[in-house]
């Protein structure tokens, strides 16, 4: 037991960045948008989560830095996608490139500096329950968060009229428009929407997780998060439970480095990627045999008014 | 009077078009990199005449560009087969690197004196590791509909960490002071330089591949049936085409060259295996083979271009104290400019004054997509 609380502790922890990142890729793609930039949106979260938490002082401050240059990444990419109708696995290669690049340029002053970041709060009565408090109630603000926009987005996607009008753009755009449903506003809004959500993993990175900004942190999160959309098969709760799967192969990989396992750093960080391709095969062979699939139909086609099907 | 402004697809491109649009799009984001840069408080100007000059300057700059130019065209020849069957092969990078770790096996285990011999081996080496590890992903994509795009990009992590652990363990040279690399080739291994540069004999592979492609691709059979498969996978399996045998055939294909681009890098360049050897040039082979739209012989043109800001770049990071990640933003830039520009490939924007009520309804002929 003294030795799983901590692990399992970990993984939630380490798990977080992947699930908001999971959880604002599935809020874009149910408008049928394919954002593959979240790795690029990420990093840039994280840089700027970390630079203005820095400068001013305040984490949260940070926090909402971001999620409103996540917004901004995301404004870009439905512009290519939406109305310029480019391509959107290439938009998000592009995104990928350019905010590695730019992250990597504007934060080579922070490197190596150190921040508090966020404050640990344990929950009062959650945060005693035996295993589960400190699993799961004994961490920061900003990962408690999370749990509510996992409850939240469950709820939305079911039972709200916005929810409806989101997955009727992204399963028949053309249908929701003879409805009046705005179709590429939607797309816009949610789309700039998920890229900050996607932002705030990478901020949760740098703000909670490491408190301090590197290169390349994120260490392809991002698309273990694309992938962990598919795994989740568009349901906010099994992201959850997908990224702490995650979060628990990393947790596990590195308490095995530090304890110093004679098994090669190399070949225990090829975990994560080994288990994401294997999640991937798991759920794809599962599909064929008639699981309920929750694909957006039209995820990554673009939609013109006036072109006739 | 009142103004509309209409979106109309073309039904065909004006070939002044055709040539104005991809430069118009490399001059726009060479002018929004530009102003990043400026941003960060370095002139754009100088910036960009650095790039120019120590890339295209001299006759040492424009080897160095040729010797950059080869790795890309290669990867970008393999990418460049994937994505015309739209499989999304993003995976050229593990691919290089699988590559580059069976020619240092090879080297390791079965070194020959023969360097013909040495050469094949090689070849084949790195050709059938790129070539499985892009097989794999193929495999799962045309089997069970796995994602390709995550697959490879997974199995690139995989294989850079692949590559850590024999250089950082068993392969390590120990006499190379604790730096990550293996030792060096022997000379029965490398392949021999050109005209006294650093251009190897690797540049005729980078030639004659994509002539090979572009054949290939336009004259048989089989490179119809890719077309048809990428263009339109139903109608291919109507005609009785093998989805499964073809997809797993272009990854193959796909991964090997990158495999043997991995290959040429090591025996041609590097006469050695490092930690991080290649310089991305499977992620800069997707821009190259996207700028050059797929096609095999503008790839080489394409390849030469992305050369200059690769020797560039790295340059700026001697002279202005650049990081190499700048060169990755301008990447970025120009491939959201490029996809921008392919709107007005596709689209017109037409704008009319009209006469009358502003109610007047647009009649049946006017709309030539009816």
């Amino acid at each position: 037991m003294e030795i799983i609380i901590p692990i399992l502790t970990a993984a939630v922890r380490s798990g977080t960045p992947i699930l908001y990142a999971t959880l604002g890729e599935i809020l874009t793609e149910k408008g049928g948008v394919l954002n593959l930039g979240l790795e690029g949106i990420m990093l840039l979260g994280a840089y700027s989560g970390f630079s203005v938490a820095y400068s001013t002082g305040s984490a949260w401050l940070g926090v909402v830095a971001a999620f409103l240059v996540g917004c901004l990444l995301g404004l870009l990419h439905a512009f290519i996608c939406v109305s310029l109708k480019g391509n959107q696995v290439v938009a998000g290669l592009a995104m990928t490139m350019f905010g590695t690049g730019a992250s990597s340029l504007l934060g080579r002053s922070l490197v190596g500096f150190t921040i508090p970041g966020l404050d640990r709060i344990s929950v009062p009565l959650l945060g005693d329950i035996p295993l589960l408090g400190p699993v799961f109630f004994q961490h920061d603000a900003m990962l408690y968060c999370s749990y509510a926009l996992v409850l939240f987005f469950c709820w939305y996607f079911s039972s709200t009229r916005p929810g409806l009008n989101l997955r009727a753009v992204g399963d028949n755009p053309r249908a929701a428009d003879a409805m009046g449903i705005p179709v590429a506003k939607i797309r816009y809004i949610y789309t700039m929407v998920g890229a900050g959500i996607v932002a705030l993993g990478g901020a949760y990175m740098s703000l909670a997780y490491t408190k301090m900004w590197g290169e390349l942190m994120t260490a392809g999160r991002g698309w273990i998060a694309v992938a962990l959309v598919i795994f989740a098969i568009w349901n906010p709760a099994r992201a959850a439970l997908g990224a702490y799967l995650f979060g628990g192969v990393e947790a596990f990989q590195l308490r095995l480095q530090t304890a110093g396992t004679t098994i090669p750093a190399p070949i225990l960080m090829m975990l994560p990627y080994l288990m994401t391709v294997a999640v991937l095969l798991f759920i794809s062979i599962r599909k064929g045999k008639g699981i309920v699939f929750g694909a957006p139909a039209s995820l990554g086609l673009p939609f013109f008014r006036e072109e006739r099907d | 009077m009142r103004m509309t402004v209409r979106i109309e697809p073309r039904l065909s491109v004006p070939p002044g078009l055709k040539l104005l649009i991809p430069l118009l799009s490399l001059g726009a984001a060479l002018f929004s990199g530009g102003i990043f840069l400026y941003f960060l408080g370095v002139s754009p100007l100088k910036a960009y005449s650095v790039i120019l000059k120590s890339s295209l300057g001299d006759s040492y700059g424009i080897s160095e560009t040729i010797v950059k130019a080869i790795p890309l065209t290669m990867a970008a020849i393999a990418v460049m087969l994937s994505f015309t069957m739209l499989i999304w092969n993003i995976g050229a990078e593990g691919q290089i690197f699988m590559g580059a770790i069976a020619t240092a096996a090879t080297v390791r285990y079965f070194s020959v004196d023969s360097r013909p011999a040495m050469y094949l081996l090689m070849f084949l080496a790195a050709g059938a590791a790129g070539g499985v590890w892009g097989a794999i992903a193929g495999y799962f994509r045309a089997k069970w509909n796995v994602n390709e795009i995550i697959t490879t990009l997974m199995l690139n992590y995989v294989a850079m960490n692949l590559l850590n652990y024999f250089v950082f363990g068993p392969w390590r040279d120990p006499s190379s002071l604790g730096f990550p690399m293996t030792a060096v080739f022997p000379d029965s291994a490398r392949l021999p330089f050109l005209w006294g540069t650093r251009i190897h004999t690797g540049l005729f592979l980078a030639l004659l591949l994509p002539l090979l492609f572009w054949g290939i691709l336009r004259y048989t059979r089989w490179g119809y049936e890719i077309r048809v498969m990428g263009e339109n996978p139903r109608a291919a399996s109507f005609a009785g085409m093998s989805y499964l045998k073809n997809v797993v055939l272009v990854m193959f294909l796909s991964g090997a060259i990158a495999g043997i681009a991995g290959m040429g890098e090591l025996a041609g360049l590097q006469g050695r295996l490092q930690h991080g050897f290649s310089g991305g040039y499977g992620y800069t082979a997707i821009i190259v083979a996207w700028l050059a739209r797929l096609h095999p012989l503008a790839i080489v043109l394409v390849s030469f271009l992305m050369g200059i800001l690769l020797v560039g770049g790295e340059t700026l990071q001697i002279v202005m104290r650049l990081p190499l990640s700048s060169v990755m933003v301008l990447q970025g830039l120009i491939l959201f400019f490029v996809l921008g520009g392919e709107f007005f490939r596709k689209f017109r924007i037409r704008i009319r004054f009209l006469k009358g009520a502003p109610t007047e309804p647009l009649r049946e002929e006017s709309q030539p997509w009816k």
